[in-house]
C-alpha cells in the first residue's frame, strides 16, 4: 500500500513537472533539434536559444521589458507594504471599531473583475499623460495587491500575543520601541511572505500592462506576447524566453512554498 | 480566521480577542483610525471609482472612432450585450471554462493532496515538482502549451504519440491538431495544469491540520479507511474545498492570459475578459465594453456574495 502511494505520487509529480522540464530542455536545444518529431531527447545542449533571446540580432532586446517588470513589481511592492503594515496594525493590535467590516470591504474588492475597470483607468491614463509610463502601472499594481497584503499582514500581526504587548507597556516601552523590539521580530516572516506574493502577482500581470503600456514601458509578459504567433523555427528561443521570464517567480516560489500558499489563501489556511 | 473545525489543543485556549474599543474619546478613536486611512482611502479611490465610471459609460453611446455621435443610450448597450451573438457566447464560454477548470482542479488537487498526506520516499521533492506549474508565469505557461506541447508538427504530445507508435512498429500515428480540433479543451487543459497545484496545496494544508487524535481513536474503534475519510476527513476538508473553489473561481473567471495566448479568443474560446478587451481595444466601442463589464461585475457579485458568506463563517472564530 505504502509502495503504491509512492509510485502514484511520483508518477503524478513527473506528469505535472514534465512540461516545465520540457520547456527548459527545449530552450537548451538548437532550433533544428527543438523542432523534431519524435522529440530528440539526446540532442546536444547549447545556449543558442538564450543567445538569440538576449542578442540584439533579433532586433528587440528583452532587457528593457525585464527592467520594467522589476521596477513595476518592486516599486509597487514597497508602496503596498508602506500602506498595508500600518493598516494591519490598526486592524489587529490597536483595533479600530468595525474592523471586520473593513476586512470584508478589502476582500470584496478582490471579487470585482479588473476588466470592468479597464476603460476608465485607460481614460485616466490618457488624460494624465501617463500612458506607456511605468509609474502608472506601479499605482495600479499597488491597488491590485493592497487588499491581499492587508489581509495577510493582519493575520500575521494578530499572532502577536497581547500579553507581550501588555508586558512591554508595563515595562515602560513606548510605541516605537514596542514596534521595533516586540512586533517587528514576530511579523518579519509575514512581511517577507507578503512582499513575495505582491511581487509575483505584479510580475505576472498581463491585461493592464498590455493595454496601458507600449513601446517604452512594456513589461516582460507583454514582451512574451510578441511570441504568440511565432512559428516553429523559433521554438528554442520561445522556450528560452518563457524560462527567463519565469525564473524570478520559480526561484522565489520554491524558496518559500509554505508562505506562498498561506498568502494565496488570504492567510486563512494556517 | 482559522479554518479548523476542531482546533488542536494548543489553540483551544485561544485568547479572547480584546473587544473593539468603545468609550474612547473622539481624538483617541481618530488616532486608532489614522494608520488605516491611507490604505482604505487609496483602495476606495482605486477600486470603487473606476466601477462607478464604468457604470456611467455603460449607458452612453460612445465609440471613439465616431466621436461626434456621443450621447445618452439608455439600455441600448445592455441590449447589445445580450443580443450580440459573440458577447452572449462569451458569457457561456466564461461559465463553462470556469466550472470545468475549477471542478477538475479540485478533484485532481484532492487526489494529489491525499497522496502527499501519506509518507513515502522523496515526498519533499514530489511536492516541489508538483508546485512548479503554478510558478510558471501565466503567459509563459500558455506559450509553452501552445508551441512546445500542442503544436501538431513538433509539439511534445504528438512527438510522444509518434514515439509510442514507433515502439510497436506502426508508421502512421494519429497526429491531432489539438488547438484547432478542441480549442476550449486545449485552453482548459493548460489552466488545469496551472491551477491543480494551488488546490492541492490548500487541501494539503487542510489535511495536515486534522486533529489526529480523533482519527487515531476512530481507527482503534475499527473504522475503515473509507469511513475515516467519509465521516472525519471529508467534513474537515469541506471548508478548504470551498475556499479553493472560491479563490479558483475568482481567478479563472478573470482569465485573460491563456485565452489571449493560446487561441487569441478564436474558435469559440473568447471569454468575457477577452471579449471586453477586444470591444474596447479593437472596436473602440467604449459604451458596449462598459456594459459588458457591468455584466461581469453582476456575475461576480453573485459569486462574491456566496463567497463572503463562506468566508464570514471562517471569520466567526474571531469575530466578536
Amino acid at each position: 500500500m505504502r509502495r503504491l502511494v509512492g509510485v502514484a505520487a511520483w508518477f503524478s509529480a513527473i506528469l505535472f513537472f514534465a512540461p516545465v522540464a520540457w520547456m527548459v530542455l527545449t530552450s537548451l536545444h538548437s532550433e533544428p533539434d527543438a523542432a523534431t518529431n519524435p522529440p530528440s531527447l539526446g540532442a546536444g545542449l547549447t545556449l543558442q536559444g538564450y543567445e538569440e533571446f538576449f542578442g540584439a540580432a533579433t532586433g528587440q532586446s528583452p532587457w528593457p521589458p525585464l527592467i520594467n517588470s522589476f521596477s513595476a513589481s518592486i516599486g509597487s511592492t514597497i508602496i503596498v507594504l508602506l500602506l498595508a503594515i500600518p493598516a494591519a496594525y490598526a486592524l489587529s493590535i490597536k483595533k479600530v471599531e468595525k474592523w471586520t467590516d473593513v476586512m470584508f470591504f478589502f476582500l470584496s474588492t478582490k471579487m470585482l473583475p479588473v476588466v470592468a475597470g479597464l476603460l476608465p483607468i485607460y481614460l485616466v491614463a490618457q488624460f494624465t499623460g501617463t500612458l506607456d509610463n511605468i509609474s502608472f502601472l506601479v499605482v495600479l499594481y499597488t491597488a491590485m495587491n493592497l487588499p491581499i497584503a492587508v489581509w495577510l499582514m493582519r493575520s500575521f500581526l494578530a499572532e502577536v500575543p497581547p500579553e507581550i504587548l501588555e508586558a512591554a507597556s508595563i515595562d515602560g516601552a513606548g510605541l516605537v520601541t514596542t514596534l521595533r523590539r516586540v512586533v517587528a521580530p514576530i511579523a518579519m516572516p509575514g512581511i517577507a511572505a507578503t512582499a513575495l506574493i505582491c511581487f509575483i502577482f505584479s510580475w505576472n500581470e498581463l491585461l493592464f500592462a498590455r493595454v496601458l503600456t507600449g513601446v517604452v514601458a512594456g513589461t516582460a509578459p507583454v514582451f512574451l506576447t510578441g511570441f504568440v504567433t511565432s512559428q516553429g523555427l523559433f521554438l528554442a528561443k520561445v522556450c528560452a524566453a518563457a524560462t527567463v521570464v519565469s525564473l524570478p517567480v520559480l526561484i522565489a516560489g520554491f524558496a518559500a512554498q509554505d508562505k506562498l500558499v498561506q498568502g494565496l489563501s488570504l492567510g486563512a489556511v494556517k | 480566521m482559522s479554518l479548523d473545525t476542531a482546533p488542536p489543543p494548543a489553540r483551544q485556549q485561544r485568547r479572547a480577542t480584546p473587544p473593539a474599543p468603545k468609550g474612547l474619546s473622539a481624538a483617541a478613536r481618530w488616532a486608532r483610525r489614522a494608520p488605516l486611512l491611507p490604505a482604505l482611502i487609496f483602495t476606495i479611490v482605486m477600486t470603487q471609482l473606476p466601477f462607478v465610471a464604468t457604470l456611467v459609460i455603460s449607458v452612453l453611446r460612445w465609440n471613439s472612432l465616431d466621436p461626434d455621435n456621443r450621447g445618452f443610450a439608455g439600455f441600448d448597450n445592455y441590449a447589445a450585450v445580450f443580443t450580440d451573438a459573440n458577447l452572449r457566447s462569451s458569457i457561456f464560454t466564461t461559465v463553462i471554462l470556469t466550472v470545468v477548470v475549477v471542478v477538475v482542479c479540485l478533484v485532481l488537487g484532492l487526489g494529489l493532496a491525499l497522496l502527499l498526506d501519506q509518507k513515502f520516499f522523496g515526498r519533499g521533492l514530489v511536492r516541489t515538482m508538483l508546485i512548479a506549474p503554478f510558478l510558471v508565469v501565466p503567459v509563459a505557461a500558455a506559450l509553452l502549451w501552445k508551441h512546445a506541447l500542442f503544436n501538431p508538427e513538433y509539439g511534445l504530445f504528438n512527438g510522444a504519440i509518434t514515439w509510442l507508435w514507433s515502439l510497436f512498429g506502426a508508421s502512421n500515428p494519429p497526429q491531432p491538431e489539438w488547438i484547432s480540433d478542441m480549442p476550449l479543451i486545449a485552453v482548459e487543459a493548460s489552466l488545469v495544469w496551472q491551477w491543480t497545484p494551488f488546490m492541492m496545496l490548500i487541501l494539503l494544508a487542510g489535511l495536515q491540520s486534522r486533529p489526529m487524535d480523533v482519527v487515531e481513536a476512530a481507527r482503534i474503534d475499527g473504522a475503515t479507511a473509507w469511513q475515516i475519510f467519509r465521516y472525519l476527513t471529508f467534513p474537515h476538508l469541506r471548508q478548504y474545498l470551498e475556499l479553493g473553489g472560491l479563490l479558483g473561481s475568482i481567478y479563472i473567471v478573470q482569465n485573460f492570459d491563456a485565452v489571449f495566448t493560446i487561441t487569441s479568443g478564436g474558435l469559440g474560446t473568447a471569454n468575457l475578459p477577452y471579449t471586453i478587451y477586444q470591444t474596447f481595444y479593437q472596436a473602440h466601442d467604449y459604451g458596449q465594453a462598459s456594459a459588458a463589464g457591468v455584466v461581469v461585475v453582476i456575475g461576480s457579485l453573485i459569486i462574491a456574495n456566496f463567497a463572503l458568506r463562506v468566508v464570514s463563517s471562517l471569520l466567526k472564530d474571531e469575530v466578536k
